[in-house]
């Protein structure tokens, strides 16, 4: 029994191999895909990014939004706290008072029944009271603090002969807030009694029509009516000392600020890399020229020589300053960068792909695009982005000793500057300056690391 | 060992040259004329001045002229106290700038070493996370506003006390020195703190503390002997720009707390542009930072022998 074996040319044909048997593969990422992808996972580096672009989208677009004049005076609000939308009661114009006399009833050491004549404005203060038989005359006391404790009356505002004397009228810088007022009885020697009477009165903000209309907060003072109420300019932020929107000023601020803190690092850190790079390649007697410069101006004392060089060019009249600071810190930061981006050039030279590239016959150029630059790509970004926060801090050092950006120019700096000044009775005009500087310089101080983590090699790949 | 110092030696004498240099041809860059807001009435006057401060003579000349008293010590008169040497303003005010800056340096390395020491200890702990809170805030706070807001706090404080405990500004006993020193000292503290941390936590993994704790050595003596002794080396590095850092830090702290420090005076002579000051301060300061540098160069070239035979 025989089995026919038939064999077709087809039998002969190679089997198809199932490729796809079981691959455990990730797609392939570039070296920079892989550095942003752990950049952004690092929660508080990414966090630090938005803060960076967000600064960077106030600075640039914040003035275009809110259309304030960072120098004008808001004479009406001068150190204005941060508060809600301003608003103004339209009154009658001012009208003089004659006072009240009221023969006195009673003896003692004190007025009694200490009020208002009429409801209190920041146009006039009216009061009245039971005056003292006997009394030589009164004087009035206003304060902004409640004078109970230690008997501080406050600003003497008026002085009153004659005990018969019932009404003081004060309009002297009122402001809409809370007074004490407080009554004082001159004896026959007009010397002022120990006891006093008080009365605490709020202040509500009034302007007549005119007025209104004079200071621009009105268009058109015939529609008013008295006992209508108008907007004034809102100072989201407060103002400062002159009465300058600090919202503003700081949006004005961090165009000067940031743009010093980024452009000065982005020059002198291109300085350094055409130093540090020229220095590494030529190698030799050049090498050593160009690194013993870079290391003399190291050893310049930073500050004392930004200082200098900002005085040897000088500021015209007119003129911000911005310029001299950005040339001082360029001349002053690229070593450095430069020793950085040396010592890199002399390690990557030494790599064995380079040689091999070399072997191959790659041009020089080919050299430095395709393997210089990218393998010092990252130490360089990492070093400008802790760049920023001194330069910035360098601005705000600067300007806080009054030789940096020249006023009416707002710099974050000088705005701290202006208010340590008042830092006892208005601290909102240091505090916001302060926590901005503070919150930038955090940010791209955590942004650095976040970058100096996720551009290590040893991490590569990992989650 | 001798040659090193002698190379180092040489070298920031070289340095010192170069910063003198620098500062000449910054200060006879500036526009204007010196003599403007003197009392040059007349031209007599003038002349008196100008023969006075050298200015008759050709710049080249003013330099050597300037070199030779740089040699001898000399930095000349002020421009704006006509009856005061730059030397006499030096000696007074540096004393008060070295006083503060020992301190704050002194505060800076101890506070740095420990607390960097204390979150490697405690690593990813509760005390970890609060000093790295602290550490990140005294990096990103401008020494002035801590400054103010120190000062503030020392108001409220002699308010609340009754009397003043610790002085909110000026100078002469060590209760002003206390809290200035400290502001100044703080952004320091800050940056070895954090370098501190990162040398514990790798000298933690190394190979030698392992084999100290496989031969069964208490932790104690681990952490004392071994793992804070080396990881100080790192910190003993950066301490000559630390310095550096502090003492022109110190402009600022003198400024807000009214302390007749060199800084100040600096300061002031810049507002007033006082050049010969502003010249003997900016070399003075100079050579001072290089011998501090080379200092610690060599003081840890003897900690580190590997260091010096590179």
């Amino acid at each position: 029994m025989s089995v026919a074996l038939r064999f077709s040319a087809a039998d002969f044909e190679p089997v198809a191999t199932e490729r796809t048997l079981q691959a455990a593969s990730r797609p392939s990422l570039s070296y920079w895909q892989d550095t942003w992808r752990r950049l952004k996972q690092n929660r508080r580096a990414s966090a630090s990014l938005g803060t960076v672009v967000a600064l960077g989208a106030l600075a640039v677009a914040g003035p275009w939004v809110w259309r304030v004049d960072p120098s004008a005076q808001d004479v009406d609000q001068i150190s204005q706290a941060p508060a809600w939308p301003p608003s103004a009661l339209i009154v009658e114009p001012y009208t003089a008072w004659g006072g009240v006399t009221a023969e006195p009833t009673q003896p003692g050491d004190v007025v009694t029944d200490v009020r208002l004549a009429e409801p209190a404005t920041t146009q006039a203060v009216r009061l009245v009271w039971e005056p003292v038989i006997g009394a030589a005359g009164y004087v009035v006391y206003r304060s902004v603090y409640d004078p109970a404790p230690d008997r501080a009356l406050g600003l003497p505002v008026g002085e009153m002969v004659g005990a018969n004397r019932a009404s003081f009228e004060d309009r002297l810088d009122l402001e809409p807030r809370r007074y004490w007022y407080s009554v004082v009885v001159m004896d026959g020697s007009r010397a002022e009694r120990e006891t006093y009477a008080a009365l605490v009165v709020d202040a509500v903000r009034t302007v007549s029509a005119e007025d209104a209309e004079s200071r621009g907060w009105a268009q058109n003072a015939g529609a008013l009516e008295p006992g209508d109420r108008i907007d004034l300019p809102y100072h989201p932020l407060g103002t400062d000392y002159l009465g300058r929107d600090l919202f503003a000023r700081l949006m004005y601020g961090a165009r000067v600020s940031l743009f010093i803190g980024v452009v000065a690092p982005l020059l002198f850190v291109l300085v350094g890399i055409v130093w540090g790079s020229a220095a590494g390649f030529m190698g030799g007697r050049a090498d050593q020229l160009l690194m013993r410069f870079a290391d003399f101006v190291i050893a310049l004392p930073f500050l004392l020589f930004v200082i200098l060089f900002k005085i040897a060019f000088g500021i015209g009249p007119g003129e911000s300053g911005v310029f001299p600071m950005l040339v001082a810190l360029v001349l002053l930061g690229w070593p450095s960068t430069a020793r950085l981006v040396r010592g890199q050039i002399l390690q990557v030279r030494q790599e064995g792909y380079v040689s091999a590239s070399q072997l191959l016959g790659a041009r020089t150029s080919y050299l430095v695009f395709r393997h210089m630059i990218p393998q010092t790509m990252g130490v360089i970004l990492v070093t400008l982005t802790f760049a920023v926060p001194s330069a910035i801090f360098t601005e705000a050092f600067l300007s806080f000793i009054g030789m940096g950006v020249a006023p009416p120019t707002p710099s974050w700096g000088s705005m701290a500057n202006e208010g340590i000044r008042t830092m006892l009775s208005h601290p909102h005009e240091l505090l916001f300056p302060a926590v901005i500087i503070s919150v930038t310089v955090l940010a791209f101080n955590l942004l650095g690391d976040g970058l100096r983590d996720a551009l290590d090699v040893r991490m590569r790949g990992r989650e | 060992m001798l040659t090193y110092t002698l190379k180092r030696l040489l070298q920031g004498i070289v340095t010192v040259w170069f910063i003198a240099t620098a500062t000449f041809v910054a200060m006879h860059a500036v526009p204007g004329d010196p003599l403007a807001n003197e009392r040059a009435t007349t031209e007599q006057i003038r002349r008196n001045l100008e023969q006075r401060y050298g200015l008759d003579r050709p710049v080249s000349e003013q330099y050597v002229v300037y070199l030779e008293g740089m040699l001898r010590g000399d930095f000349g008169i002020s421009f704006t106290q006509e009856n005061r040497r730059v030397n006499d303003i030096i000696r007074e005010n540096f004393p008060v700038s070295a006083t503060l800056g020992i301190l704050a340096v002194t505060y800076a390395a101890l506070g740095g070493i420990l607390f960097g020491a204390l979150t490697a200890l405690f690593r990813n702990r509760l005390p970890d996370l609060v000093i790295m809170f602290l550490v990140i805030l005294g990096i990103s706070v401008p020494s002035f506003v801590v400054a103010a807001l120190s000062q503030l706090a020392l108001v409220d404080m002699n308010a609340f006390l009754g009397f003043s405990l610790l002085p909110v500004a000026g100078w002469g006993t060590l209760r002003h020195m206390i809290v200035p020193s400290m502001v100044l000292g703080l952004g320091t503290m800050a940056y070895l703190a954090r370098l501190m941390r990162s040398s514990m936590l790798e000298i933690t993994n190394s190979d030698f503390i392992r084999t100290a704790r496989a031969k069964g050595l208490p932790p104690a003596r681990i952490f004392l002997k071994h793992q804070l002794r080396n990881a100080i080396l790192p910190v003993v590095t950066v301490l000559g720009p630390a310095i550096a850092a502090i003492t022109t830090g110190g402009f600022v702290v003198e400024l807000v707390f009214a302390i007749p420090g060199l800084g100040r005076s600096f300061v002031e002579a810049v507002q007033q542009l006082d050049y010969t000051v502003i010249m003997g301060t900016t070399v003075f300061y100079g050579g001072f930072l290089v011998s501090m540098v080379i200092v610690v160069d060599l003081l840890y070239g003897w900690i580190d022998p590997r260091v010096r035979l590179e």
